[in-house]
């Protein structure tokens, strides 16, 4: 055993990690970037007629031509990565051909959108798995135990977007209690936030409901696993209370690799979001990603994937330092 | 608020061979049957369309309905899963390939290629897979190649930690020793005497892979990346029958989505079943 650490000097080592983690994030980037773009560049589509659209039929040979030399389709590969990134890394991030405009205001526009829907849903899945999954430990092999983990199983075979359809059949359409899609009501003039959070109940609960199988499960053997630990047989033993030692002693242990659990999760959330988005044709990334797909925009499609790389790496890093400011064994100076 | 052990209720639970495995033997072995024997049974022209018996609702003629071309939902959704099971496993293959080999040199090289390698996992992992599979398709334009590719470009990661793991673990193993030993190369050690104890854990991961590849398969169809629009698969249909779900035929949406959740879900208790007995840790508290 090491001697205990202050709060303090454990958190000396933060810059230390911040920079580590720096050291490998930019080679991450390095090498997605570049594997999107060697995949942009084997796609069989042609830029210039993409960007001319239906006129590409009409428009000369010479025009098309011109097109590309201004910009610079025909280059060698490596030099048209590194004017990509240059450009990027000025915060130029290129032409949306699919809607038309540069590809920073699609993202300053919806990425909002997705931030909401996304963070509302993760607190939701936070807060409902802890409860949930302590009470199904605390009896584990009862009833509500058995049955929260068939209906997490069950929870987990079904696609989000299925889900999706069947709550606004029901909620919607059957029961008519909530909208069954958009952000406002269509005779809304602006974005009144009672007016959008009405929209967003059905989304976000499906989100939430989509990605709780695998919080509720990890938080129900975590908190099962550390009711048998020493020191919380010893709390029992002292005669404390039931309610103190499952908050107080099992809980505490238990939550501490949830963190990392949230952090490698976040791809998985983002995904479902692009999903329900689609579902309930909400203004935000997701549906804008579809659309890219669907027109092989290449700007604004590289320009989401590594925006979500940037802040999933983020999320990462703030979950190590969170670990290591609540855990006093784990030392980030190592 | 009685004793927090609970022996007694723990062993009850865990008892293997339970009520869960029987149901879905019998699920996943009808649902497969049904899919394998539809188009003997109920043989069925993909394009053909009845518009005189557009969104029927569930009746013992249609089982299911029909959809907004008039086609038996039912039937049609057999089919479709069909190609999804179909498309899933081929993909989940393919990742296992791709996995495998990746595992399988970093393993047994080690060195800075095994870090390297391993690099590579945790990229990719870090990356959010459906984004990933999108901007695969959306480059590689949607047809049946691209998601395959699409698929196992971003589900061959936990096959090739297995493999890595595994081969880690065994390389000190004694008998490893006694082959070296004994005069074995470097090839004859990994074919002969590493590779046949990675094989089970290597089928097992790829069984398990099998519905998350459909899953994958059925979002990009959904979206409208996926198999061509005429092709029956679930999640064309789920996307089709969205049309219909706004007028309240939501038959043509939801029994699709329900026979994958069906399939897939009892797959899933089935390799869960083998995992557990794969894995002694797991094998000891079974039998508590």
């Amino acid at each position: 055993m090491t001697a205990p650490v202050t709060g303090r000097r454990r958190l000396a080592g933060a810059g230390v990690v911040v920079r580590r983690r720096l050291l490998v994030a930019v080679p991450v980037l390095a090498a997605t970037s570049m594997g999107m773009f060697a995949l942009g560049a084997a796609s069989p589509i042609d830029p210039a007629q993409q960007y001319a659209g239906a006129a590409a039929f009409t428009t000369s040979e010479e025009n098309l031509a011109q097109i590309r030399a201004n910009w610079g389709v025909d280059d060698p590969l490596p030099v048209q990565y590194a004017r990509w990134i240059g450009n990027l890394l000025r915060g130029d991030l290129g032409w949306s051909t699919s809607r038309h405009e540069p590809v920073t205001s699609v993202l300053a526009a919806r990425a909002g959108w997705t931030l909401l829907l996304v963070g509302t849903a993760l607190a939701l899945v936070l807060v409902a798995s802890v409860l949930l999954g302590t009470l199904a430990a605390y009896r584990r092999g009862g009833w509500f135990d058995r049955a929260l983990r068939a209906v997490a199983y069950a929870v987990q075979s079904m696609p989000v977007f299925w889900i999706g359809l069947a709550a606004i059949a029901v909620f919607a359409l059957s029961l008519g209690w909530l909208p069954a899609g958009g952000l406002t009501d269509i005779t809304a003039t602006g974005t009144d936030p009672a007016d959008v959070a009405r929209h967003l109940v059905l989304p976000v609960t499906v989100l939430a409901i989509s990605q709780a199988p695998w919080f509720v499960l990890f938080v129900r053997d975590a908190v099962a696993e550390s009711l048998r630990d020493d020191h919380v047989l010893a709390a029992r033993a002292r005669g404390l209370p039931g309610r103190v030692v499952l908050f107080g002693h099992a809980l505490r242990t238990a939550l501490l690799p949830f963190l990392t659990l949230v952090g490698t999760h976040l791809p998985e959330l983002v995904g479902g979001a692009v999903l329900v988005e689609t579902v309930f044709s909400l203004p935000g990334l997701g549906a804008v990603t579809v659309e890219a797909a669907l027109g092989a925009d290449f700007p604004l499609l590289a320009a989401t994937t590594l925006a979500t790389t940037v802040v999933v790496l983020t999320a990462n890093l703030l979950t190590d330092l969170a670990y290591a400011a609540a855990d006093p064994r784990v030392r980030l100076d190592d | 608020m009685t004793d927090l052990a609970l022996p007694a209720r723990v062993r009850r639970l865990r008892r293997p061979g339970s009520v869960g495995t029987t149901v879905a033997v019998v699920v996943l072995a009808g649902v497969v049957a049904a899919a394998l024997l539809a188009p003997i049974l109920w043989p069925l022209d993909q394009s053909a369309v009845d518009l005189s018996r557009t969104r029927l609702a569930p009746s013992p003629e249609h089982l299911a309905g029909t959809d907004d071309l008039g086609r038996d939902v039912a039937v049609r959704s057999l089919y479709g899963l069909r190609v999804s099971l179909l498309v899933g496993a081929v993909a989940a293959l393919v990742a296992a390939v791709i996995g495998g080999l990746v595992g399988a040199v970093a393993g047994s090289v080690g060195g800075w290629v095994d870090r390297a390698l391993m690099r590579v996992v945790d990229t990719v992992a870090a990356l959010p897979h459906l984004l990933l599979g999108i901007f695969i398709v959306a480059m590689l334009r949607p047809s049946l190649g691209a998601v395959i590719a699409s698929i196992a470009l971003t589900h061959w990661l936990s096959t090739a930690r297995i493999v890595r793991s595994e081969l880690l673990s065994l390389r000190n193993r004694p008998f490893v020793d006694a082959a070296i030993s004994g005069g074995a190369g470097r090839v004859r050690v990994l074919t002969r005497h590493l590779l046949p104890h990675v094989l089970p854990r290597l089928a097992l991961a790829t069984t398990l892979m099998v519905p998350h590849a459909v899953w994958h398969e059925t979002a990009l169809s959904f979206l409208g990346l996926g198999l061509p629009p005429h092709l029956a698969s679930i999640g064309n249909m789920i996307n089709d029958g969205q049309r219909s779900l706004l007028t309240g035929a939501w038959w043509a949406s939801i029994v699709p989505g329900l026979l994958l959740v069906a399939a897939t879900l009892a797959l899933a208790v089935l390799t869960g079943r083998w995992r557990d007995r794969l894995d002694p840790r797991v094998r000891a508290e079974l039998h508590l």
